[in-house]
């Protein structure tokens, strides 16, 4: 029951801000504070996600590390999405060998 | 501009949700029937806000904390809502547009946005389709086929998602010394309520909201972006 309550308020909380907009505001949002603060808010979310938890997606450390190059390397050079995130079990699944 | 066209331009995006909507149905169930993500999937069609909604539900976080998470993860799409509501036909209907609401995902918004005419309903329909379809089917292939994939490789399956995380971070905050600055900020404050006593102890759903409205308030007095709208277009085109 807990589980389900829980995926009903996620699809609450995903619909709304999507569609609110769309079908009430005809308006652009003018306030500059209320706009520079929605436009952080995805990257602050996403960086807080992911630092340090990334180090820790399994219970070692060293493969956490080598994830965690990996991904960032790929992303500077601009890779998309899925390239990056399968590359990077690619290379983590070759790691785990030496480690487990 | 019809539904046909719409179609051929959500092809390429169907195809790459199918890759990443995999590695969100191995995850999810850790904890969740392969029924249910599927069902997140068809119903969220999102990357991160799922994603984040299903860590915290694993981590048993109150309604609220699920609540304020997924929500603030899906501000952007607000941004995203307000830039097309000015895109598109202005005749379309209020029943069209809570249905052209859902469909609205970093990479549609992407493409649609990027069309040199004023978008219709039929095209957008079009073009939120075979997303729909590849992230759903996506998830399904995952989860179900979840019990016939070694272990190993199930391990190295988790990273999928932190390092999808990370692939919407770093370009924007290579481009951007203001991204950057809130990024730094929000990972600072993470580590912090990760490792120092007594704070640590503060649920995951807390700790993501604490640090990102500091973050993002920092962010908002220190550099305040006039062109908010702009960059975001630029952005999403190029995921």
């Amino acid at each position: 029951m807990y589980k389900i309550i829980c995926v009903l308020v996620m699809i609450l909380v995903t619909y709304l801000p999507r569609a609110i907009p769309i079908v009430f505001i005809k308006k652009e949002i003018k306030n500059e504070f209320f706009k520079s603060f929605l436009f952080y808010v995805p990257y602050a979310v996403l960086a807080s996600l992911t630092f340090p938890a990334i180090f820790y997606f399994s219970s070692n450390i060293y493969l956490g590390i080598i994830g965690t190059v990996t991904a960032l390397i790929l992303a500077f050079f601009n890779q998309k999405l899925y390239v990056v995130a399968l590359v990077s079990v690619v290379v983590v699944f070759g790691f785990s060998f030496i480690f487990f | 501009m019809n539904f046909t066209y719409g179609l051929k331009r959500g092809l390429p995006i169907g195809i790459g949700y199918l890759a990443v909507s995999f590695a969100f149905g191995v995850l999810a169930v850790n904890g969740l029937s392969p029924l249910m993500a599927t069902i997140i999937s068809l119903t969220n069609l999102t990357s991160s806000g799922q994603y984040a909604g299903v860590l915290l539900i694993f981590e048993c976080a109150s309604y609220f904390e699920i609540g304020l998470t997924v929500l603030l993860i899906n501000l952007r799409y607000s941004l995203m809502s307000i830039s097309l509501s000015q895109k598109i036909n202005t005749n379309i209907p209020k029943w069209k547009r809570l249905i052209m609401g859902f469909g609205i995902t970093d990479e549609v918004y992407g493409v649609a946005i990027s069309e040199d005419k004023k978008v219709e309903a039929s095209y957008f329909f079009g073009l939120m389709l075979l997303p729909i379809i590849g992230w759903t089917l996506g998830t399904a292939i995952g989860a179900f086929g979840a019990n016939f994939i070694p272990d190993r490789l199930l391990i190295a399956l988790n990273i999928a998602l932190y390092a999808m995380f990370i692939a919407l971070i770093i370009p924007p905050a290579k481009k951007s010394k203001e991204i950057a600055l809130v990024v730094g900020i929000a990972i600072i404050l993470s580590c912090i309520f990760y490792y120092v006593p007594y704070i640590k102890e503060i649920g995951l759903g807390f700790k993501t909201i604490i640090s990102t409205i500091i973050a993002s308030i920092i962010g908002a007095l220190v550099f305040p972006i006039k062109e908010t709208e702009e960059t975001i277009k630029e952005e999403a085109q190029n995921v």
